[in-house]
């Protein structure tokens, strides 16, 4: 059996954005592990807390967050990590990639210049090996004519390119854990695929680890190993990818996937969760979900109720599991 | 096209933007954003026009509500040309078709409330603003929303589902035939779009609507259409009833974009890439057939000629019509799903 800590371990993480009008609970204790080569997506909804998570495990929110918990990275813990040493993480053994890569690209700077210097920083290597390993990175994640493309800056590229070269970047020091926040959802169809196919095929051969946020069930179909649910800041459910979607425990899981709009419908009404997600600054007492839910009793708009594990990595937050 | 009467018919519809740019500030390049489009709408159906971003799809929609002058084309609604002698004006026009536009925010004025909002159109249209404050109520009652806890309220205290309902009441409230909705449920979330997909359905059937129903999402237009328009880089490459396009696709860029939808079956995950490349900038795009740069069949003549939009050759007339000069390209079976 192997005793060494898994790649990723989030403990108990809860975000709270404290404002002036009272406080958001964007994320309540959501605990996750994600094994070695183990593909992880946190499936929800906007406002679900997915992004937020991500976000809290890179050190990216502002600080009026407050952060409570433990994102162990085999297993050291980097939210009580130094400036210093949070810097050499990010980007080192934790990275991320995101949904416009517009943003997460220097605009300024060549893709070239922005990949050797990510590995310079890291590990100090010199300007010609770090040029000779960011050409690799272009190819590695298919860009045509990479030696070309390592001399163009970002807005010279295709909403595809750009999205392969950030890619590239996030890669660029060989990260355990990458963290990829809808990396395909301002793309078109047919590109989407093609991003997918190439995260699958890195993370395979690399043996990485992947957290990778998305909305879309059909995207988490193509990519996970396992699947977690969040629903108002929660973890609600977790399993294996077959496991939710073909046999979902919690409600809101089920109610997800029969919304699923889809041809073979056609003519008939679709299924829906009646009614809309809860303010995340006026959370109900009991279980967030309970105003929407078909299953719910008395207990459920009191108490929270607790994760009961299922099977081996299986869970429903759930008072009525199916 | 046939002759059955449309409620809505384009032809030849056209519109190029001027690229300015060097020190002169001189037309450098042309967008050509939708190039010689033909479509005819019955009443009573609804056309999905579906394609990538760039492939002009809601330039079509825009052009069709006048928001943007088209270079060329000749649009008639019920028989009668817009803007002709005889015809109708473009403002019986807009009285007649409507449009719901994808970002819920940006189409509602944010100082108005939801009811002046919904009752501005038809006070302009010379009702009495008792008369039309009833009419909202009234509407915003028919799409979901308790009117007494909602007609006061401003666009900034609703949801994006709350709004888009707004949206769908407010293009109601002239009493429309034609409802062109672009985008309109695809920034909301999945749960919340099955609710607006549902009333769309039921509104059809009560005011006996017409929908053009636009969107980048296949699973939505293949649930809600019953013909489908297929669009690439600013021209119709394939149209004909939803059966026929998503069963037996006939333009390889139709049958390229099926494949790359993400399956539902976590055992019958996509394993080979059905296109590769981004799609060409419409800024000066390919001679001949646009899409003969990611296309396998391409030869000299998918350079040399535009496609025209027609039954296969030697295949009996039927509506399921592809512009494509490559029969071989026509007849792969789809793979993947």
């Amino acid at each position: 059996m192997d005793t060494s800590p898994p790649a990723l371990e989030v403990d108990e993480l809860s975000v709270v954005f404290r404002g002036r009008e009272g406080d958001m609970a964007a994320v309540t204790a959501a605990s996750f592990a994600v094994a070695r080569g183990e593909v992880l997506t946190l499936l929800g909804e906007s406002g679900s807390g997915k992004s937020v998570t991500l976000k809290a495990m890179m050190g990216l929110l502002p600080g009026h967050a407050c952060i409570t918990g433990a994102v162990r990275v085999a297993g050291r813990d980097i939210l009580t990590l130094p400036a210093a040493a949070l810097a050499k993480a990010r980007g080192g053994e934790l990275s991320m990639i995101f949904q416009e890569p517009m943003a997460a690209l220097d605009p300024v700077y060549t893709i070239g210049e922005q990949i050797a210097e990510t590995i310079i920083q890291h590990e100090g290597v010199t300007w010609r090996e770090a040029a000779r390993r960011a050409l690799d990175l272009l190819e590695r994640v298919a860009i045509p004519s990479a030696a070309r493309r390592l001399r163009n800056y970002p807005h010279e590229l295709s909403g595809g390119m750009r999205q392969r070269a950030m890619i590239a970047l996030a890669l660029a020091c060989q990260p355990t854990v990458l963290l990829a926040d809808e990396p395909t959802t301002a793309l078109d169809v047919t590109v989407q695929m093609q991003i997918l196919l190439l995260l699958r095929e890195l993370q395979r051969e690399l043996g990485m680890s992947v957290v990778f946020v998305t909305h879309d069930v059909g995207v988490a179909a193509e990519i996970s190993d396992r699947i977690a649910v969040m629903y108002a800041g929660r973890l609600v459910e977790t399993g294996t990818v077959r496991e939710v979607m073909r046999q979902p425990r919690h409600p809101y899981t089920a109610g997800l996937l029969a919304s699923i709009v889809h041809g073979g419908l056609r003519g008939r009404r679709l299924e829906t969760i009646p009614g809309s997600p809860p303010s995340l600054a006026a959370l109900p007492p009991g279980c967030a979900f309970q105003p929407r839910c078909a299953r719910a009793d008395a207990r459920c708009g009191t108490a929270q109720p607790p994760s009961v594990a299922l099977a081996p990595g299986t869970m429903a937050r759930c008072f009525h599991p199916g | 096209m046939s002759d059955a009467p449309a409620l809505l018919r384009v032809e030849g519809l056209t519109k190029h933007f001027p690229v300015h740019g060097g020190p002169l500030n001189r037309r450098v390049a042309t967008v050509r954003a939708v190039d010689d489009v033909s479509l005819a709408v019955a009443a009573g159906e609804t056309l999905g026009i579906v394609g990538e971003s760039g492939c002009g799809k809601s330039t079509t929609a825009r052009l069709l509500m006048r928001l943007i002058e088209p270079d060329r084309g000749r649009l008639l609604f019920d028989g009668r040309e817009v803007g002709a002698a005889g015809g109708i004006d473009v403002t019986t026009l807009r009285r007649q078709m409507q449009m719901v536009f994808q970002d819920s925010y940006a189409s509602l004025n944010p100082r108005m409330t939801i009811l002046g909002s919904i009752a501005y159109a038809p006070r302009m249209h010379g009702l009495a603003a008792r008369a039309a404050d009833a009419r909202a109520e009234a509407l915003l009652d028919r799409v979901g929303l308790e009117p007494r806890q909602f007609a006061r309220r401003y666009p900034h205290e609703l949801s994006g589902g709350q709004r888009q309902r707004v949206n769908i009441a407010r293009a109601l409230a002239l009493q429309p035939r034609l409802v062109i909705l672009d985008e309109a449920v695809s920034a909301l979330d999945k749960s919340v779009a099955a609710q607006v997909l549902n009333l769309l359905a039921d509104l059809k059937q009560q005011f006996n609507l017409t929908y053009l129903f636009i969107s980048h999402d296949l699973n939505v237009v293949e649930y809600i259409s019953d013909r489908v328009l297929v669009m690439y880089l600013g021209q119709v490459v394939e149209t004909g009833p939803v059966a026929a396009i998503y069963g037996r696709p006939r333009h390889p860029y139709t049958r390229a974009l099926l494949a790359s939808k993400p399956t539902l079956d976590p055992d019958r995950r996509t394993i080979s890439l059905p296109l590769t490349g981004d799609p060409p900038n419409p800024i000066d795009p390919p001679s001949g057939c646009r899409f003969r740069t990611r296309c396998g069949f391409a030869d000299a003549v998918c350079a040399a000629r535009t496609p025209p939009l027609a039954a296969p050759l030697g295949h009996p007339p039927d509506a399921h019509l592809v512009a494509c000069h490559v029969p071989a390209a026509q007849q792969q079976a789809i793979h993947g799903h």
